[in-house]
């Protein structure tokens, strides 16, 4: 087991209250699992992704621990977490275009930021050829200024800096969401790459392209407006899904072949709640067709069947019966 | 209905602009009535600069653009302002198509202001209700608010009603839909549609091939500013010929079939010898000798054209 959270809640602390962005989530990745993380635009996937790393204001944690590896993780704690970074856990950010620094070279910048986690640079030096070479970079990138590179190639090399020093879990927030066809295929097939170099044992992928999501993960979770809605095995979510959500949502996806004229798909009606006062009970039943009186509680997220877990009163109730 | 007759847009770059960049490059095209083009491209393709030239944001460098048989590449003036009544455009980022200290029903007062000021406010808010209920707003609801208290969806359906206000009959739709989430993305895809029933035009510029194949009857295959592959949309994903467009159409993620394991190369070869010949010929896998010539469009089946040499001895 690599990473296991409890009860996690996350809150954004405003003038106007308490955003309820995180609200005690629970879920665990195994070793060697690519996990993908997907959802509608603020429902919370990279402040999941964001408070394992680097947890800082406004965000507040409320409650909740992170277990990596059987060590728990300090993540309310800037300075004790430092050891654990990009040692432990790394991310490669969403605006890891800009990620950075513009006035220094790739390969300075590579050594100022090894210098602060005490490694040494030159002994570091044969293995980042290696991975430059790994994502197909060439290794005169080092002289390059970041302006100098296309926007693939730097998402290439924030990937190889973050991995640098072999991290227990990787958690990549949109890393092919800016990039063209071409470069998003590439670059989600280096990170199965990583994985399976075990250059990182496990990696959360954020993303709002689930179809992305189908081509390179091993299991998927759903989440809407700052709750866990559906966990399971790639091929589960995307063929047999149990969540009303996750279903509404795969159907509004156009497959491959599909033609406005022979079949027209649905969106969802309605917008995600706000989660300054978030709506009690299950978030989505403002907008579930299968919505009933149970929904004013907030259903737990229960594994049905191996591995797959869900939070909807509505399959709970079946099983329950079976 | 919309006839771009071989444009080309130019820029001078570099210190003292020496030197040119033709991001768009002698590409015809034209879009019948009632009909949804796509234009697909990566980013840098020109893609969006073909859209302005349309819109006429941009001056023409070289060739014309038809409209119903006018050519008004280089309408000025008052004639300018006749065609935007029959051409608008809507852009990728509804959040910054609005000034966020005004309202957001302000763009629809400047239409008034510019092209209907003889209507009274009843006829007027009429017309604009009608307009909202077309692209499924309830005006109720919309009107009379900030652009924060609307989500990307509303203000996407927004600028589209404002274009509709004029009776329009060409529409540029810029990346409208990439912004959008996806569970509301596809509503606006079927407006788009449902707008096409209503007699309007599109062109659906998109980087997105399985959104482009859903909605359009036809394609246009863009890179590095020039027209690769172009045809019915059927066509082009079922049989795609350019190595390019099978590039493509192998890296777009689907939920019904995985990767083939073939990988991209994303390295150009550096060949500064070969600026003449075939735009794609320094990633092309397939590239020869015959690519140093400029291959032209041919009709290789019927409403088919590929730019390849592969196909001129056939």
């Amino acid at each position: 087991m690599t990473l296991q959270v409890e009860n996690l809640t996350i809150y954004y602390q405003t003038l106007r209250g308490d955003v309820h962005a995180l609200e005690s989530t629970s879920f665990r990745i195994e070793d060697h699992e690519i996990m993908g993380l997907a959802g509608e635009s603020g429902c919370g996937k990279t402040t999941l992704g964001t408070s394992l790393a680097l947890l800082k204001p406004p965000m507040k944690l409320i409650g909740g621990h992170v277990i990596l590896d059987n060590e728990e993780l300090p993540i309310a704690d800037m300075e004790r977490m430092n050891p654990f970074r990009f040692k432990k856990i790394s991310i490669v950010p969403q605006y890891a275009m800009n990620a950075m620094n513009p006035t220094r070279k790739i390969g300075k910048m590579t050594a100022e930021l090894l210098r602060s986690r005490n490694v040494d640079f030159k002994a570091t030096l044969p293995i980042l050829k290696e991975r430059l070479d790994l994502v197909k970079l060439p290794e005169n990138v080092l002289e390059m200024y970041p302006i100098e590179m296309s926007g693939g190639m730097k998402q290439r090399m924030v990937m190889v800096i973050s991995t640098l020093l072999n991290p227990c879990l990787l958690i990549a927030d949109e890393i092919t969401s800016a990039l063209d066809v071409a470069s998003q295929k590439a670059v989600a097939e280096m990170l199965v790459e990583f994985r399976n170099r075990e250059l990182c044992n496990s990696a959360i992928v954020i993303t709002h392209d689930i179809s992305i999501l189908y081509q390179i993960s091993d299991s998927i979770l759903i989440m809407y407006a700052g709750q866990l809605a559906e966990k399971a095995p790639t091929d589960i979510i995307i063929h047999a899904p149990r969540h009303p959500y996750t279903k509404m949502l795969l159907a509004t996806l156009p497959e491959a072949g599909v033609k406005y004229a022979e079949k027209q798909l649905t969106g969802i009606p309605g917008n995600p709640p706000l989660l300054l006062n978030p709506p009690i009970g299950c978030r989505f039943k403002e907008r579930c067709p299968l919505a009933f009186d149970k929904c004013m509680d907030v259903p737990p997220f229960i594994e049905i069947e191996k591995n797959h877990f869900i939070a909807c009163w509505k399959e709970l109730g079946t099983n329950a019966q079976a | 209905m919309l006839k771009l007759n071989g444009i080309s847009k130019v820029y001078s770059v570099g210190a003292f602009g020496g030197k040119e960049l033709h991001a768009v490059n002698d590409v015809s095209f034209d879009i019948g009535d009632r009909e949804i083009v796509s234009l697909i491209g990566e980013s840098g393709s020109g893609k969006s600069t073909i859209g302005k030239m349309i819109l006429r944001l941009i001056s023409v460098s070289s060739g014309s653009i038809f409209f119903d048989g006018v050519n008004v590449s280089n309408y000025k003036g008052a004639a300018l302002k006749e065609y935007y009544r029959n051409v608008q455009g809507v852009f990728q980022d509804p959040f910054s198509s609005y000034n966020p200290i005004f309202k957001a029903d302000r763009i629809f007062m400047f239409v008034k202001d510019e092209f209907f000021p003889q209507l009274n406010a009843l006829e007027w808010n009429k017309k604009l209700n009608n307009s909202l209920e077309v692209v499924g707003l309830n005006p109720e609801h919309v009107l009379n608010k900030y652009p924060h208290q609307l989500s990307g969806g509303q203000l996407q359906r927004f600028l589209i009603a404002r274009a509709l206000l004029l009776d329009i009959k060409f529409l540029v739709a810029d990346e409208i839909i990439s912004m959008l989430d996806a569970s509301t993305r596809i509503d606006v895809l079927n407006l788009l549609a449902e707008l096409r029933a209503r007699g309007l035009s599109v062109l659906f510029i998109t980087h997105d091939l399985s959104l482009a194949h859903y909605i359009s009857e036809r394609a246009v295959i863009l890179y590095r500013g020039c027209v690769v592959e172009r045809g019915t949309t059927e066509k082009i994903f079922n049989n795609p010929q350019h190595p390019y467009t099978q590039m493509l159409i192998a890296a777009v993620p689907r939920l019904d079939k995985k990767w083939d394991k073939v990988e991209v190369d994303l390295n150009e070869k550096k060949l500064p010898e070969m600026t003449t010949g075939c735009v794609y010929y320094a990633r092309c896998p397939l590239a020869e000798k015959a690519c140093a010539t400029k291959p032209v469009l041919l009709e290789t089946e019927s409403d088919h054209f590929v730019a390849c040499s592969r196909y001129l001895n056939k």
